[in-house]
């Protein structure tokens, strides 16, 4: 982003990805914005800090891209009483994380919604976790709020409630429906049942500890958050990773990837009535983890991306057995991606359900993969990407279509291009080290990290502290930004059709409640 | 559907042996050896993320791939605590899970077996307790059987819900 027009001063900020920071005022912060947004932005994360030790009062920082990079805003609130403008009037995703950060740090808007957003009565409102004061008291008993849901009134309109407890195995939130007859007309939804004080927690551990954590934010992208963690970290350092480590993580990336995308290729199959494909992709999944813990020791490939490298390095008769296995999923998954396109009961349920145009897409920020099925051919890999992908040359999948159907197609085309990849980076493995261990690290140092992982960029932005602690840890999942679009996919679609429509994004609930 | 027919039969049966249980993973024995036989191995899971990182949910959704073949066991995981035997419990309970989670455990009809799963359900691993989490499964409604883990793999899960089961 070309900041000169508003006048601000540029630093170069320390990043995985190409990243400058800017200090601003109130004034600068929301032209900064609509600035941004003009020149094609995005709202990527925004959160605040409890600075006030440092005589500094509280910084709020706005992460925006765009084809440049990344710009870190960074506007200081001399005291707790001083509010900052309401940025979700450029940006629609920023509404819930202004609402977060204010939940954790007190750090309040200038805006018409207070309503909380990650607050569910579990501490005291007036209290915010986030503050370096805070102290947590055990007499604080869980308890139960009153959240504000929109209702639609009218002849016939009825309202379904759906969850903390959902009927599948998944992750906890609630969704209020409101509808008539099989229609739905508006979803709200309502998250942070998964809140566990994550961004607490790091505070609390050193900032090589912290990479175990970061690899426990969001299950499903272990892979991707570890790698931005460390990605961040080596930045701060100015540490380069040993080229064997790497490709060792590029190969976890895509093997994290592929696993994700052939499961809910199996749901989405058995969620349009076609339970043999639930049965066929389950099987090829459980394939990739079972090699997975044989090449490195855990299914999931957890612990594996460390700051500094990699933690082990691939067993050495995996890297035959991964290639035979690369063949077959490829042969497998074209067979089945055959026998989806033809199955007309299949292609019914997907084609026109869940449907996202992409002006709407680019007007709510919505990111990842969901966002190349409609348009927005945006991947890190591509766009900014750091060894080993600098040479992998990956192509982007994309579809125009923005329904379920279209979703289904950019996962088949991902999960043949990662088995692409999987298969180069193991042809050409450089031989070495898999891990160089950081040099220490100052105080007081920001960098960030972001990574593209199978649902779309996960960032870190971490801070440190004196004695190589972290200050403070701020983690961003697409889901931020991919929530409030779900919202918007199920409007005019029939209630059966959410779980399908819902499957197709596939969205975190713990990489977005922390 | 002659393709859907070739991959069923190229395909061919990939279900493995179920394991034994695993005693080990036994933290009480509330249920009498009566009941147990009654319900043998017709068994009906309820289960809660009661606030995971979603890495033991993976896991539990692999139970039902054909290799482990969960259903074919008799197992099944059901839509309401009403109709379930077993609730199997992920965590660290997050302080906003609290109550849905002993709502649930209410729900569930006797007698009714608690599984904890992973080690943030069976310890708070590492998340703890905090003035977001609860920590344990246990510090909010009872545990019969601990798997741990992070995640536990789907035969470690399926040792535990054995485990519950066999007297």
């Amino acid at each position: 982003m070309n900041v000169a027009p508003l006048g601000i001063a540029a630093a170069t900020l320390p990043s995985g990805v190409r990243a400058q920071r800017c200090p601003v005022s109130s004034g600068q912060l929301i032209t900064a914005c609509r600035l941004a947004w003009e020149q094609g932005g995005q709202l990527v994360a925004l959160w605040a800090s409890d600075d006030r030790d440092r005589e500094r009062g509280f910084c709020l920082r706005v992460l925006l891209k765009d084809a440049d990079g990344l710009t870190l805003l960074e506007h200081t609130l001399p005291d707790e009483g001083a509010r900052y403008p309401d940025l979700a009037t450029i940006f629609p995703a920023a509404n819930r994380m202004q609402r977060a950060a204010f939940d954790l740090t007190g750090v309040q808007c200038d805006a018409d919604d207070q309503r909380p957003w990650l607050w569910q009565a579990a501490w005291p409102i007036d209290r915010f976790p986030l503050r370096r004061d805070f102290e947590a008291s055990p007499k604080w008993e869980p308890g139960q709020e009153d959240y504000p849901f929109v209702r639609v009134a009218g002849d016939g309109v009825h309202e379904i409630p759906v969850g903390p407890v959902h009927a599948g195995i998944i992750e906890p939130g609630h969704f209020r429906f409101q509808v008539v007859g099989e229609k739905v007309l508006r979803l709200e939804e309502r998250l942070g049942y998964a809140h566990k004080g994550i961004e607490k927690r790091f505070e609390s551990l050193s900032l090589l500890e912290g990479g175990r954590l970061a690899g426990r934010i969001s299950g499903d992208s272990t892979v991707a958050y570890a790698w931005a963690y460390a990605q961040a970290l080596e930045a701060m350092a100015e540490a380069s990773v040993p080229p064997r480590a790497a490709a060792l993580r590029a190969l976890c990336l895509e093997r994290e990837r592929v696993a994700n995308h052939l499961g809910d290729l199996g749901y989405l199959g058995n969620d349009g009535g076609f339970a043999f494909g639930l049965a066929q992709f389950s099987r090829l999944r459980e394939d990739v983890l079972r090699l997975n813990r044989e090449a490195f020791g855990h299914r999931l490939l957890m612990d594996i991306v460390v700051p500094g490298g990699a933690a082990r390095d691939i067993a050495s008769d995996a890297v035959g057995a991964m290639r035979t296995q690369c063949a077959a999923l490829k042969r497998e998954v074209r067979v089945l991606r055959d026998i989806y396109d033809e199955h007309a009961g299949l292609q019914d349920r997907f084609r026109t359900c869940g449907h996202v145009g992409r002006e709407l897409a680019l007007q709510l920020g919505l990111t990842g993969f969901a966002a190349r099925a409609c348009g927005v051919a945006e991947d890190l890999r591509a766009d900014f990407p750091p060894p080993p992908y600098d040479a992998l040359a990956v192509r982007r999948a994309t579809r125009t279509e923005g329904d379920v159907a279209a979703r289904v197609a950019v996962r088949f085309d991902e999960t043949l291009e990662s088995l692409r990849l999987i298969e180069v980076i193991l042809g050409a493995l450089p031989d070495g080290e898999v891990s160089a261990p950081p040099s220490p690290i100052p105080a007081f140092r920001l960098a960030l990290g972001s990574v593209e992982g199978w649902r779309g960029p996960v960032t870190i932005a971490l801070e440190s502290g004196p004695d190589a602690t972290i200050r403070r840890c701020h983690a961003s999942d697409p889901s931020w930004r991919n929530w409030p679009v779900l919202e918007h996919a199920v409007i005019g679609n029939i209630v059966p059709d959410f779980p399908l429509i819902n499957k197709s994004f596939n969205l975190s609930y713990s990489g977005h409640d922390l | 559907m002659l393709h859907v027919l070739r991959q069923i039969a190229k395909t061919g049966i990939v279900s493995e042996r179920a394991p034994a249980p695993a005693d080990e993973m036994r933290v009480a024995a509330r249920l009498q050896d009566e009941i147990l036989r009654i319900l043998g191995r017709a068994l009906a899971i309820r289960q809660v993320d009661a606030g995971s990182c979603n890495g033991c949910e993976l896991e539990i959704h692999a139970l039902g791939n054909p290799y482990y073949n969960i259903e074919g066991l008799g197992i099944r995981f059901v839509a309401s605590p009403r109709h379930a035997d077993m609730l199997l419990v992920t965590g660290p309970v997050s302080k906003h899970m609290a109550i849905a989670l002993k709502r649930t455990f209410e729900a569930t009809p006797d007698p009714k077996l608690v599984v904890a799963v992973g080690d943030c359900g069976c310890t708070g691993g590492i998340f703890g307790e905090s003035y977001a989490t609860l920590g344990r499964v246990a510090n909010v409604i009872p545990v019969d059987v601990e798997v741990p883990g992070c995640p536990p793999t789907p035969t470690a899960l399926l040792q535990g819900i054995l485990a519950a089961l066999k007297k």
